[in-house]
C-alpha cells in the first residue's frame, strides 16, 4: 500500500478501448429501453385486464421476471435457448435487458394507473366515455406524473445492469474494462474511470428525465 | 322516462336490491330516501349502468339500459350523473372539466362547448372560476361544477347520488339551490338524500327504501304527514325529531 502509486496515464491512453465499450453499452442500453416500454405497457395493462387469463399471464410474466437473477436470465437465454435460436451475443443481451426490465416497468404502470382514484374512471364513464376514452383522456394523464418519476430510476437500473452483458461476451464497457485492466494491472485507476463514466451516463439520463418532469407539470398547472 | 322492473342485485349472498319497480315520468323528481345500507345509491348507480343488475329491467327514455346490447356509452350521455365525492378531474381547469366530454363525445367545436359551459358555469354561480382548478374551490363550488359538467351534456335526465353528504353545512344550501332550479325547468331527476326539507319541498314523489326493498311510495305532503309503513314511521321519527 506505501508503495502504491497512482498513474493515470493509462485511462487516456485506453481511453478510446472504453469509449467503444461505452457505446456499445449505449446502444444496448437504449434498445433494450425502448423494447421495454411496450413490454411494460401491455403487461402492466394486462395486471387490470377484464379477462382473468390475460390477467393470470402477466401476473406469472411479472413474478418469473422478478423471481430470476438477470444474471442466470441472460445466461438462459444465451445459452440454453441460444441452442434453439442463435440470437447472438448482441440480441440476447438486448432480448435478456428488455423483458427483464419490462417486468418492473409493467408493475410501475399498473400501480400508477391503480393509484388514481376510483371515482375518475366513474365520472368519465358516466360522461359517456368508452373505458379506452376514459383511460385516454381521463386516467393517464393523470397516472403519468406517478409513473414518470419510478421509471426513471427503473431505467437507470437498466443501464446499470447492461454490466451483465459482459459475461455473455458484449463487449460493453465492462468487459472493456476488465481487458484493459488485464493488459496494464491498473484496475484502480481503470475501475475509477468506468465508475465515472457510468456515472455520467445515468446521471445524463436524470437530467433529461427530470427536465421532462418539470415541464409537464407546468403545462398541466 | 325512467321506468324500472323488478330490478333485482345480489352481492354474494347479499341482496342489495329486491324485487325494485319504479316509474318516473318525464319531468318528475323523486328523492330516495332510507337509512344508510338501504340500497339508494345501489338503485341510483344502476340508471346508469354504473352498477350492473342480475334480472329485471331498466329504461330510461325507451332504451335498455340493462341490455348488454346497448350502446351504454351513448346512452349515458343522455343521462347526467352527480356524484357525493364531485370527482371533478383535478388536472383540468373548470372550464376543461365541463368541456371535455361534449368536445370528445359529441364531437362539439372548442369554441361551441366553451360557450355553452360559460353559460351553464355563470347561471351556476361560478362566472368567475372559468380557469380555477378544482383543488382551489369549496366543496359547493366543486359540486356546482359537477352539475354543469353533467347538464353540458344536455341530459333528459339527471341523477344526484348524496349532492350534499360530502359538504359542510354552510354550502348545502348553494346545491340544493341548483338542483331546486333545475326542477323548476323541468328536468326529469331522482335524487338520493339525506335532505327531508328540500325533498318534501321540491320532489314529485318520495321513495322510502330499506333493506334493499322500496317500502313506500307516496307524495311528500302524504309521506311526511301519514306515513303508512312501520318502517317509515321509525325512520322519520328517527331523522325529525332530532
Amino acid at each position: 500500500m506505501s508503495n502504491f502509486e497512482f498513474d493515470w496515464s493509462v485511462v487516456p491512453d485506453n481511453m478510446d478501448i472504453l469509449l467503444e465499450g461505452l457505446w456499445l453499452t449505449i446502444k444496448i442500453s437504449v434498445l433494450s429501453l425502448i423494447l421495454s416500454l411496450p413490454i411494460g405497457i401491455i403487461v402492466g395493462f394486462g395486471r387490470i385486464a377484464k379477462n382473468p387469463v390475460i390477467r393470470f399471464i402477466s401476473g406469472a410474466y411479472v413474478e418469473i421476471m422478478r423471481g430470476i437473477p438477470l444474471l442466470v436470465l441472460l445466461m438462459w437465454i444465451y445459452f440454453g435457448l441460444g441452442k434453439l435460436i442463435d440470437f447472438g451475443t448482441y440480441w440476447a443481451s438486448i432480448v435478456g435487458l428488455a423483458t427483464f426490465s419490462g417486468a418492473f416497468l409493467a408493475e410501475i404502470f399498473r400501480s400508477g394507473v391503480q393509484a388514481v382514484p376510483k371515482g375518475q374512471m366513474e365520472a368519465a364513464r358516466a360522461s359517456g366515455m368508452s373505458n379506452f376514452q376514459a383511460m385516454r383522456l381521463i386516467i393517464l394523464p393523470q397516472a403519468i406524473r406517478r409513473i414518470l418519476p419510478p421509471t426513471a430510476s427503473q431505467f437507470i437500473m437498466l443501464i446499470k445492469d447492461s454490466s451483465l452483458v459482459s459475461v455473455i461476451g458484449g463487449v460493453d464497457l465492462t468487459l472493456r474494462a476488465r481487458s484493459v485492466v488485464a493488459t496494464s494491472y491498473r484496475a484502480l485507476e481503470i475501475w475509477t474511470a468506468v465508475a465515472i463514466l457510468y456515472f455520467i451516463l445515468t446521471f445524463a439520463l436524470s437530467l433529461l428525465i427530470r427536465y421532462f418532469e418539470k415541464r409537464m407539470l407546468k403545462n398541466e398547472q | 322516462m325512467i321506468s324500472i322492473k323488478n330490478v333485482n342485485k345480489s352481492f354474494g349472498d347479499h341482496h342489495v336490491l329486491t324485487d325494485i319497480s319504479l316509474e318516473v315520468p318525464k319531468s318528475n323528481v323523486v328523492a330516495l330516501i332510507g337509512p344508510s345500507g338501504a340500497g339508494k345509491s345501489t338503485l341510483i348507480r344502476t340508471i346508469n349502468a354504473l352498477e350492473t343488475i342480475d334480472t329485471g329491467s331498466i329504461t330510461v327514455n325507451d332504451i335498455a339500459i340493462h341490455d348488454k346490447k346497448t350502446n351504454i356509452n351513448k346512452a349515458r350521455t343522455n343521462i347526467g350523473f352527480v356524484f357525493q365525492n364531485f370527482n371533478l378531474y383535478p388536472f383540468l381547469s373548470v372550464l376543461d372539466n365541463v368541456t371535455i366530454a361534449p368536445i370528445k363525445i359529441k364531437g362539439q367545436s372548442k369554441a361551441e362547448a366553451e360557450k355553452r359551459a360559460k353559460e351553464l358555469l355563470t347561471s351556476l354561480g361560478l362566472g368567475e372560476k372559468f380557469d380555477a382548478f378544482p383543488n382551489r374551490l369549496s366543496g359547493g363550488q366543486q359540486q356546482r361544477v359537477a352539475i354543469a359538467r353533467a347538464l353540458a351534456m344536455d341530459p333528459e335526465v339527471m341523477l344526484f347520488d348524496e349532492p350534499t353528504s360530502a359538504l359542510d353545512p354552510e354550502m348545502v344550501k348553494e346545491v340544493l339551490d341548483a338542483i331546486r332550479a333545475l326542477a323548476k325547468q323541468g328536468m326529469t331527476m331522482v335524487v338520493v338524500t339525506h335532505e327531508m326539507g328540500f325533498a318534501k319541498e321540491i320532489c314529485d314523489d318520495i321513495v322510502f327504501m330499506a333493506d334493499g326493498k322500496i317500502v313506500e311510495v307516496a307524495p311528500p305532503d302524504v309521506f311526511f304527514t301519514n306515513p303508512t309503513t312501520d318502517r317509515a314511521k321509525d325512520f322519520l321519527a328517527a331523522v325529525l325529531n332530532h
